[in-house]
């Protein structure tokens, strides 16, 4: 095990922006930011606050960028394998629609109002992530 | 306005992706890869530290209404279903091969070559389908 207190204050730190920024679009806009729930949101025909939506995403995708300009870009390591990049790109889209949920709907906004729904999906999308990791990604080569 | 806290809501949410390094697939994988020797606690401490202040704001919605909407959502639903077991699973199948959950697939956009644009071009295929399979499932 590593552990690497910088890493982990870093990574509080993040997490309590994150649940702040969940806060916040409660408290004032009334919505879940489950970030599944506002991406599947916008390409659906029938969406009525694809405005709010798109600025979502617009910050979600653009502050990171900034970061990268003004601070200092984070290195990112993420497999080479197209095949596998495509696969995983269709089952987290696929999923979390059909899960109605992912990391954020279900891991934050769910688990912290103890919704039991939440919980068991979580529980699972864990689980099955942590087999896949350990037991299938080194034999598909990621 | 809502717009405008739309876009700090998401502008805040992908700050903290950054800072806590959940946008780097390799530290993800490092906590979920239990079994390597090298287990990385860091996307723990990122799930506890962004409950806390969800949860002090689910208290908040107990009374009144939002400041700039009518309503707060409705009560979870508390439906168990094979749909939810069986997306949740295949979420977990997607993110243990990759590394990259929806959030950190946008918020990784600026910061890396093509590997997060397919995967964020290939998640939004996956999203469509499901998208159409609900439509005709209800």
């Amino acid at each position: 095990m590593i552990f690497n207190l910088t890493d982990v204050l870093m990574g509080l730190a993040g997490g309590l922006l994150i649940g702040a920024a969940a806060a916040l679009l409660l408290l004032a806009n009334g919505k879940i930011a489950g970030i599944s729930g506002i991406v599947s949101r916008t390409v659906r025909q029938a969406s009525n606050d694809r405005p709010e939506t798109i600025a979502f995403i617009a910050g979600l995708i653009g502050a990171p960028a900034l970061y990268g300009l003004l601070v200092a870009p984070p290195d990112i390591s993420i497999t080479q394998n197209p095949a596998l990049i495509v696969a995983g790109g269709i089952i987290v889209g696929l999923g979390t629609v059909l899960g109605n949920g992912c990391t954020s709907g279900h891991g934050v906004c769910g688990v912290s109002r103890l919704s039991m729904r939440s919980i068991i999906a979580v529980c699972v999308f864990m689980a099955v992530a942590v087999l896949t990791t350990v037991f299938l990604r080194p034999v598909v080569g990621g | 306005m809502r717009i405008a806290i739309a876009l700090l809501a998401g502008a805040i949410f992908g700050l903290g992706l950054t800072i806590s390094d959940m946008v780097n697939p390799a530290r993800v994988l490092a906590f979920l890869d239990v079994a390597g020797g090298a287990w990385d606690p860091t996307l723990a401490f990122v799930m506890g530290g962004a409950i806390l202040p969800m949860a002090v704001a689910w208290r908040l919605t107990h009374t009144g209404t939002p400041f700039l909407a009518t309503k707060f959502p409705g009560p979870a639903s508390r439906v168990i279903d094979a749909r939810l077991v069986g997306g949740a699973a295949l979420f977990g199948l997607g993110w243990g091969l990759v590394g990259l959950c929806p959030g950190p697939a946008l918020a990784v956009l600026s910061l890396d070559g093509w590997p997060a644009w397919l995967f964020a071009a290939a998640m939004l295929g996956g999203m469509m389908l499901a998208n159409l399979l609900n439509r005709r499932g209800s």
